[in-house]
């Protein structure tokens, strides 16, 4: 077996990063109070006395804090991207996770000793890709779309000395990472550019004698009945109307559970898991770090028996979106 | 880590059906000073005050569900107070009192309540994220509890409020 596997959790905040710590985490990854990030939510995120302690606090305790910028700069707003590279460096993280190339370009020249990581939203499905973005601005990580399958992910880490991150555990952003274009269709605001993906502001829930109703910008995307379990107010995740039929056409909401997988993670030799959820709350946080970890350990001392426990699954399905939980892609028989 | 975990419980039909009939200013006050007191200097600015910036002028809702109890209050410059305004609000909060403590406590997250459907948040959702968020940004550790459930209790609360009206209710010439 290769390196350890590390466990990498979501922060929205300063109380959630010592949540992680507290519970195990190896790194947490947070971002900044603005559009230069994906999960860029009102109140949410750190500011530079809360990042200062974040990374005092995790630093003290042998963990690592990871700071993402991984939404597309315009030529207009260029400049506030390239000041949070230097605000994340002048933090002393550990590592940036970039999407944008110039930006990649920027950060690997300004600052040569800061760690770079691809971010998800760079949509690197191949190690050409990858090894690309190696050879020319030196990254040391990058985090895998969630849209390959078990067998694609471990071709690529055969073929690339870039470690290797991926997604197991959270909310499914199910498609064309970084570049969907439904929540810009529907509210004018897009992930990509300016980090959030149906903006509060462009949500409402009312509940009616028929059940809750969820708008986006007006538009009905999805009707629960009383006692429905719910899903994020996504356009990928609505319930449409197509020939007569009304279902998910484009997505079930469901989350990633990959706990099961874990040996063959590790066999494989994927580096880092990633547990999304930045938006989350600090209970979130606690009770799926303290999950990941035991199972991370579990399987670590002994892979050949491990088997996740029931315990586990209940708790993270309790935490999770809409009705169940799924393998995503990884355990696709296509490809 | 906390051990303690707050059991399911959902209080008695009768206090749903009571809950309405009796005053809801002295529970909305007892909030609205817990909130204030959170922004004051004495407990740290616990409540970031430049972040409630754009809460100025909103009246929001708070149902308790299993107690038949509405809390209705706004925040303005001068902080949170009560309101009468019997409208809808820009925000409005519905949660049986188990879950309601869940979150204050920090044992649930709010997403898990709102996916079992547990907590509804109607109105203005960006209001709503920014209450939640602010409230999970507060660093709580740094304080020590017993200081801070002493500070926040109901009856220094109420106290000071009555003070703080006195206070106001003196003529200024
Ligand atoms: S609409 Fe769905 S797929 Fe698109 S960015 Fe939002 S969560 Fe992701």
């Amino acid at each position: 077996m290769s390196a350890k596997l590390e466990l990498v959790c979501p922060a929205g905040g300063l109380p959630a990063l010592k949540t992680a710590v507290d519970h195990g985490a190896d790194c947490v990854y947070a971002g900044f109070r603005d559009e230069t990030n994906a999960r860029n939510f009102n109140g949410l995120n750190f500011d530079d006395k809360a990042l200062a302690e974040g990374v005092k606090y995790a630093h003290d305790r042998s963990a690592r804090v990871l700071i993402a910028l991984n939404t597309f700069p315009q030529a207009s707003n260029w400049s506030r991207w390239t000041a949070a590279v230097d605000r994340a460096a002048g933090h002393g993280v550990d590592a940036v996770i970039l999407a944008d190339m110039g930006l990649m370009d920027y950060a690997a020249n300004k600052h040569p000793n800061l760690r770079l990581h691809l971010s998800v939203q760079g949509s690197a499905t191949n190690y050409e890709a990858i090894n690309f973005y190696r050879e020319r601005f030196g990254i040391q990580r990058a985090v895998l779309p969630r849209v390959l399958s078990l067998a694609q992910v471990e071709q690529v880490i055969q073929n690339t000395p870039v470690e290797i991150e991926i997604f197991g555990f959270g909310g499914l952003c199910v498609m064309v990472e970084g570049r969907c274009a439904l929540s810009a269709y529907a509210t004018g605001t897009s992930p990509n550019c300016q980090g959030a993906c149906s903006p509060g502001k462009s949500v409402r829930w009312e509940q009616t004698p028929q059940g809750m109703e969820t708008r986006l910008n007006g538009i009905l995307i999805d009707k629960f009945a009383d006692g429905e379990r719910a899903g994020y107010p996504t356009l990928c995740k609505g319930r449409f109307e197509v020939d007569d039929e009304t279902y998910y056409a484009i997505e079930e909401p469901t989350s990633l559970n990959t706990i099961e997988m874990l040996p063959e993670l590790m066999r494989i030799g994927v580096r880092a898991i990633k547990i999304e959820g930045r938006q989350r709350s600090p209970a979130y946080v606690a009770q799926v770090t303290q999950v990941w970890r035991e199972a991370i350990d579990s399987c670590q001392r002994d892979a050949a028996h491990f088997a996740p426990k029931a315990g586990w699954m209940a708790e993270l399905n309790k935490v999770s979106e809409g009705q169940s939980h799924t393998l995503g892609a990884y355990y696709r028989p296509w490809k | 880590m906390t051990t303690f975990t707050i059991p399911d419980f959902t209080l008695p039909q009768v206090l749903k059906r009571l809950g309405p009939r009796l005053p809801q200013l002295p529970p909305t006050l007892v909030l609205v000073g817990a909130l204030n007191a959170a922004m004051s200097k004495r407990l740290g600015n616990l409540l970031p005050r430049d972040l409630l910036e754009p809460m100025i002028g909103k009246r929001v809702t708070i149902r308790v569900l299993d107690a038949g109890m509405t809390l209705r209050f706004a925040y303005g410059e001068r902080g949170f107070r009560p309101s009468f305004e019997t409208t809808p609000a820009d925000l409005t909060m519905s949660a049986r009192s188990r879950d309601f403590l869940a979150l204050l406590l920090r044992e649930e997250d709010p997403d898990t309540l709102f996916f079992s459907r547990r907590l509804l948040m109607e109105g203005d959702t960006d209001l709503g994220l920014l209450v939640k968020n602010t409230l999970d940004g507060i660093d709580l550790p740094r304080l020590d509890p017993a200081q801070l459930v002493a500070r926040l209790s109901p009856a220094e609360l109420l106290n000071r409020f009555v003070a703080r009206l006195a206070q106001r209710a003196v003529p200024h010439h």
